[in-house]
């Protein structure tokens, strides 16, 4: 396995903790489980933790601006944290930046959610 | 001069072997990992195009890669036997995608556009797509 994802729920927020390469071959299998947990349990939030993340390429935007604009209809939004200069360059360039929010680390993103 | 060839069936897997591939060609190399990050990411959008646009996903066919090394100069030829572009200029603008359902960005040519110093795109409908990027290894940094 190229990708290992560990998720983890409390109260609305997803919190999404990824280990390897996000490319077009594993994105898919994410997003399905992604799409039902939202469903399922009424996220409004999303906190991409990418600090074991070594690699994504735009497979892994495509699929964060889907699920902003799922998540933008009930008012909710997506946190990026712990980006790699790889990730972090790949995300100003493709301008997730300005539909998502940036934190330094979970701790930071809880901070903002007000779940610290 | 070092030049490796390989061609592969257009499984969405082999996305993954592909950027290990150049990850490996360029191993004796000092590249920074920014550099090293930047190249991968042009092989790795390069060849997903080729599977998801290119063959529409038909795993039976084959994507053919070249990786050339000739002194500090690195050419990336990506190329496959598909469905072919239309309008390559509409094809390079950012956000433009044909499968917007299928949630892709419409990145992956502005990105290698960026990520390299020169592209080219030669491309005929029914007949197949080549890409070639050029980056001089010694320039960056």
């Amino acid at each position: 396995m190229t990708l290992e994802v560990e998720m983890l729920i409390k109260r609305n927020i997803l919190y999404i903790r990824f280990t390897g390469e996000l490319d077009q071959s594993n994105v898919e299998k994410i997003k399905v489980k992604v799409i039902e947990l939202i469903e399922k349990y009424h996220i409004r939030y999303l906190v991409f933790n990418f600090k074991h993340l070594n690699f994504m390429d735009s497979s892994g935007v495509g699929f964060i601006i889907g699920r902003y604009n799922t998540l933008k209809k009930i008012e909710g939004s997506i946190i990026l944290c712990s980006m790699n200069e790889q990730i972090r360059r790949l995300v100003m360039l493709s301008g997730l930046q300005k539909i998502c929010t940036i934190k330094k680390d979970e701790e930071d993103a809880n901070i903002f959610l007000g779940v610290a | 001069m070092n030049k490796i060839m390989i061609d592969m069936q257009a499984k969405i897997n082999n996305v993954t072997f592909a950027r290990g591939a150049i990850a490996t060609f360029l191993v004796d190399l000092d590249l920074t990992l920014n550099t090293l990050n930047e190249i991968k990411t042009i092989v790795s959008e390069a060849v997903t195009n080729a599977i998801v646009h290119g063959y529409q996903n038909d795993e039976e066919k084959m994507v053919h890669l070249e990786f050339t090394l000739e002194n500090t100069l690195l050419t990336l030829l990506i190329q496959d036997q598909g469905i072919g572009i239309k309008d390559i200029e509409k094809a390079k603008e950012p956000l433009f995608t044909t499968k917007l359902q299928e949630e892709r960005a419409g990145l992956g040519f502005t990105i290698m556009e960026i990520f390299s110093d020169t592209m080219d795109v030669i491309s005929e409908v029914g007949v197949g797509t080549t890409i070639i990027c050029r980056k001089n290894l010694s320039s960056n940094e």
